[in-house]
């Protein structure tokens, strides 16, 4: 194989994964710096950490993070356990009109409750749920792509096993629970990293359907803090940006190679 | 005896299943409804129009402007996303070093919210003191008005949608090519292919399953990724940045019209079914879910 | 078809452990606001509130950022529908005729009950009212309201040869100065551009001071009726055009409204037009001797006003109108508009407020913050109409196709009267 081939190649891969950082090193910049050097960029340039301090101050990050980690968590919590019942029922059971139940689930693989914004706010507002950590999940608490990822891994589960469990006098729920859940292990792992990296960064919706800091999340208040209309102040937009993505790089960081391995495990079907 | 496990079946799926139905298949009635439907004001009572949502929208020039650049959109990141994060993948999984770091790299605007970066590649993006005309400047060059000239400003956006996600189709692509033999490609060497040509015969072909899986994910993507717009370009200069989500986001939220934003969300959800049947007939027939 | 749903959704939630945001603090007046401009407004609306909750320990108000004027009216009138509904808010001056169509606003002669009110309500500049009128009654008391201003970079000036004190007061000026305070680099490239006016965000309203200038306006009182393809609209919007294709003042295309500010403040043009709502961060940040102006006219002077009204909506009780007024009434007193004229730069919405130390003492040290209030006598209403936020973009779209090229003036402004013509006549 040609060795400048390779050489262009290899020097080709580190360019690139340069300017995938970049976004991240200008806010790291832009952030520790004095808002002149916001656009300049000088070796010579003092530190601070004002920045920091004046988003703070501008924008309730702490309301924004807890009301993220809620509407995540509440959207998660619910998430698994639903799509374990309809993954199992799909998987496991045999009765009329499995087909048209799994055609059903597959549909929302396709129509996402992000193109439906009119008519789901609608919905919302009629059952008073607008700004409420509820009405933000409520759309995402069951996930096709959960129910389609757990019936895939609950079919693999031999047929012995779940007859086993009978004998010894488990039933119903009491299967699943012992059963097919502990095998599924990696697939909620995975699903899990998935559902909330996505919820964490959804956007669109919860701008929709939050009106106050009872319910916004950290993108939403990011979005509003950060408007363009009320004049760019980039050192500030860093900072506050490293404030809400802090948590999840830092988790990320520490458990990249779990995560990246579980967002291939989710990959693979 | 049917019955009971019929029962049971239909009790466990219950929960999940009545709240998709609320959220996506009663919505997606709805729309259809709504979309024959018409009033002065939200505080009016609604009337059946006909098809006039219908002509209105076939004479709006902003809707055909959106069509055709959702059009463009899905054309010029899709294809690109793909091919870089093949790249991408082949990189990561091959012996030069740091493919750690590098890895990290890609992934890296995965987990960062696009609405929160939007502000830094506005910075990257701005006349006169933005970052990449900055950089040109220092070879003589002036720069664009990235996101100001209606040549540019989808192409911009279209950048930043590459880079949000060639990263995330890497991993699938990186978990496709674990699952690959090496010995394939000791033979091959073996035989003297060069890389190009080991590339096209066994690594793509191979790779094909996971390539159809990861082209539905960015075609729906090309729809409903429209967070950006709202920091960068806002649609404009002159709609040459509108995408149809932020127009259904506009007319029913900025507009106040969302018998309107209904029928623009017809002509989505219509969309979305040709890309389903596109799955269905081509794709299904090679990856079978079981 | 709604039961359905709700059928549908209690099913799903009454299956898993279903919790709501358990916020139901006990207030009494709930308001919504935008800031368009300026970066910690937010802090002062809030310091400002908390004096009026001192004062009134019976009111308990909630502050409420909404993000842009458009965010803010969205999220008040979603509230509205909701079960925790907002008393009052301040919304866009400009939306009056959609909140009036909503039914969702009541006109303040109808809270109003004594002699002292009244005089209140006539207390504001008489050009801050225009875009709050309809129908011969008040709907929107000022609050955060702007002109647009001219901020120029004085030590560019002097670097140009030009005497600092005397900014430009007609096109032709503005055209020629502009010239001259443009540098380039040995390649040919612009280093310092001569003026920037902001052609993303609020282009429509840019407009209207150009088209004022030129002794036209955008649309009738009542909103029914728009202007944009009389000979002097079209005129204006060719001005602008030549400005950055013909004379070279300005960047061609587009100006990003958001970054205009850190493009003053980093020295790359040496005049912008934009809200007055940005004065106090310019002159907190800007590194160089700066001055602020009247925009330049052609047949006459002219600028529109800009920003917030308070708005009283009609689903409250008696009780809670009342105590909506004492606040909108607290936050448009001489003293607290003075306060809020001096940390913002809004101006001062009535005659009062440029009478208390406050703003005397401040207007001493810096002149330039009475520069909107005197651009007053000039000024004309915002683009206000019905079905505002179609009309607007009709008009946006077209002075963005103008100014990129795509179209002629004549042809787009054409093309959007037009457009705005057919939906408007639904309001006639």
């Amino acid at each position: 194989m040609s060795s400048w081939f390779q050489k262009f190649s290899t020097i080709s891969a580190y360019l690139l994964g340069i300017v995938w950082v970049l976004p991240l090193l200008y806010a790291f910049w832009a952030a520790f710096h004095p808002p002149e050097f916001a656009t300049q960029f000088s070796l010579t340039a003092p530190l601070t950490l004002q920045n920091f301090e004046s988003a703070w101050d501008q924008a309730p990050f702490f309301r924004y993070m807890l009301n993220t980690v809620v509407i995540t968590t509440l959207i998660l919590v619910s998430q698994l356990f639903l799509c374990t019942l309809a993954g199992y029922a799909l998987a496991r059971e045999k009765f009329a009109g499995r087909g048209f139940a799994f055609a059903l689930v597959l549909t929302q693989l396709m129509v996402m409750p992000e193109v439906l914004i009119v008519e789901n706010y609608q919905t919302l507002a009629g059952l008073d749920l607008v700004d409420t950590y509820l009405g933000v999940g409520l759309p995402y608490l069951a996930s096709a792509f959960g129910i389609f990822l757990l019936r895939q891994t609950f079919k693999t589960v031999p047929q012995e096993l779940e007859d086993a469990a009978r004998v010894e006098g488990l039933s119903g729920l009491g299967i699943i629970w012992k059963v097919f859940v502990p095998l599924a292990a990696p697939t909620y792992l995975a699903f899990s990293l998935v559902s909330v990296s996505y919820h964490w960064n959804n956007f669109l919706w919860p701008l929709v359907v939050t009106n106050t800091e009872a319910s916004r999340p950290l993108t939403v208040g990011m979005a509003i803090f950060g408007a363009p209309e009320s004049g760019v102040d980039w050192s500030v937009i860093s900072a506050g940006t490293l404030i809400a993505i802090g948590p999840l790089l830092i988790l990320f960081l520490i458990f990249q190679r779990r995560f990246i391995q579980s967002f291939m495990h989710a990959g693979i079907k | 005896m049917i019955n009971r496990l019929n029962l049971k079946a239909w009790l466990l799926l219950l929960p999940a299943l009545s709240l998709l139905i609320a959220f996506t298949h009663w919505p997606t009635l709805k729309s259809f409804w709504r979309s024959f439907t018409w009033a002065r004001s939200d505080v009016a009572p609604s009337q059946f129009v006909g098809l006039d949502n219908y002509r209105i929208m076939l004479d709006d020039p902003v809707f055909w402007k959106v069509i055709e650049n959702n059009f463009w959109y899905a054309l010029g990141t899709v294809p690109t996303s793909i091919g870089l994060a093949i790249m991408m993948a082949l990189w990561v999984n091959s012996k030069i070093r740091c493919t750690s770091l590098l890895r990290l790299a890609f992934f890296t605007p995965t987990i960062l919210p696009m609405i929160t970066v939007a502000n830094i590649w506005l910075f990257f993006y701005s006349p006169n003191i933005g970052l990449f005309n900055q950089l040109l400047g220092l070879v003589g060059i002036a720069g664009p008005n990235w996101l100001g000239d209606p040549d540019l400003a989808l192409s911009s956006l279209m950048v930043m949608t590459i880079w949000k996600e060639a990263g995330f189709f890497m991993i699938f692509y990186l978990a496709a090519l674990q699952t690959l033999s090496p010995e394939l490609f000791d033979a091959a060497k073996l035989e003297g292919a060069n890389a190009w040509r080991i590339f096209r015969k066994i690594t793509f072909p191979l790779l094909m399953p996971t390539t159809l899986f990861v082209l539905i994910n960015a075609l729906l993507n090309a729809f409903k990724l429209v967070d950006h717009l709202f920091i960068l370009t806002k649609g404009g200069p002159n709609n040459a940045s509108n995408l149809l989500l932020y127009y259904i986001y506009e007319t029913a939220f900025s507009f106040l019209d969302s018998y309107y934003a209904a029928t623009l969300t017809v002509v989505m959800l219509l969309t979305l079914a040709l890309i389903a049947l596109v799955q269905i007939l081509v794709i299904d027939r090679r990856i079978h879910y079981r | 078809m709604k039961t359905l749903t709700k059928c549908l959704t209690t099913v799903g939630v009454v299956s898993i452990l279903g919790f709501s945001s358990a916020a139901s603090a006990g207030t009494d007046l709930t308001m919504y606001y935008p800031v368009a401009v300026g970066g910690s407004l937010t802090k002062i609306v809030d310091g400002i509130v908390d004096k009026f909750e001192a004062q009134n320990p019976d009111i308990n108000v909630n502050a409420i950022y909404a993000g842009n004027y458009n965010d803010a009216r969205v999220k008040a009138l979603a509230a509205l529908k909701s079960g925790e509904p907002a008393q009052l808010s301040v919304l866009f001056s400009i939306d009056i005729h959609e909140l009036r169509n909503l039914e969702a606003i009541v006109a303040f002669d109808d809270i109003v009950s004594t002699d002292a009110e009244r005089e209140w309500l006539n207390s504001f500049y008489p050009a801050l009212m225009e875009n709050g009128k309809a129908d011969g009654k008040t709907w929107g008391v000022p609050f955060q309201r702007s002109t647009i201003v001219m901020y120029y970079n004085k030590d560019m000036f002097r670097a140009a040869g030009l005497d600092p004190e005397k900014p430009p007061t007609t096109w032709e000026e503005f055209t020629s100065m502009g010239k001259k305070l443009v540098k380039k680099d040995n390649n040919g490239n612009v280093q310092q551009w001569g003026a920037m006016i902001p052609s993303t965000g609020y282009p429509y309203w840019m407009f209207g001071a150009l088209t004022k200038q030129n002794s036209e306006v955008l649309m009738n009182q009542a909103g029914t009726e728009t202007y944009f393809d009389k000979p002097g609209v079209i005129d204006a919007l060719e001005y602008w055009q030549d400005l950055g294709n013909k004379h070279g003042v300005m960047p061609k295309g587009m100006i990003e409204w958001g970054t205009l500010r850190q493009n003053f403040l980093d020295q790359k043009t040496a005049i912008m037009w934009h809200s007055t709502g940005n004065l106090t961060t310019v002159k907190n940040k800007a590194s160089f001797d700066f001055g602020v102006a009247k925009l330049p006219g052609n047949k006459e002077l002219g600028s529109p006003t800009g920003g917030g009204n308070f708005y009283i909506f009609k689903k409250s009780s008696p009780e809670e109108k009342q105590a909506a007024l004492k606040l909108v009434k607290f936050m448009t007193s001489p003293e607290q508009a003075a306060h809020w004229s001096k940390s913002t730069g809004y101006m001062g919405v009535g005659p009062g407020a440029y009478e208390t130390e406050t703003l005397k003492a401040y207007l001493k040290t810096f002149p330039p913050a009475a520069v909107a209030r005197d651009q007053l006598t000039h000024a004309t209403a915002e683009l206000s109409t019905h079905d505002a936020g179609r009309v607007r973009k009709f008009l946006d779209d077209a002075i963005q196709s103008a100014l990129t090229s795509q179209e002629t003036a004549k042809k787009a402004l054409t093309d959007a009267q037009k457009q705005a013509k057919s939906i408007l006549r639904r309001y006639k």
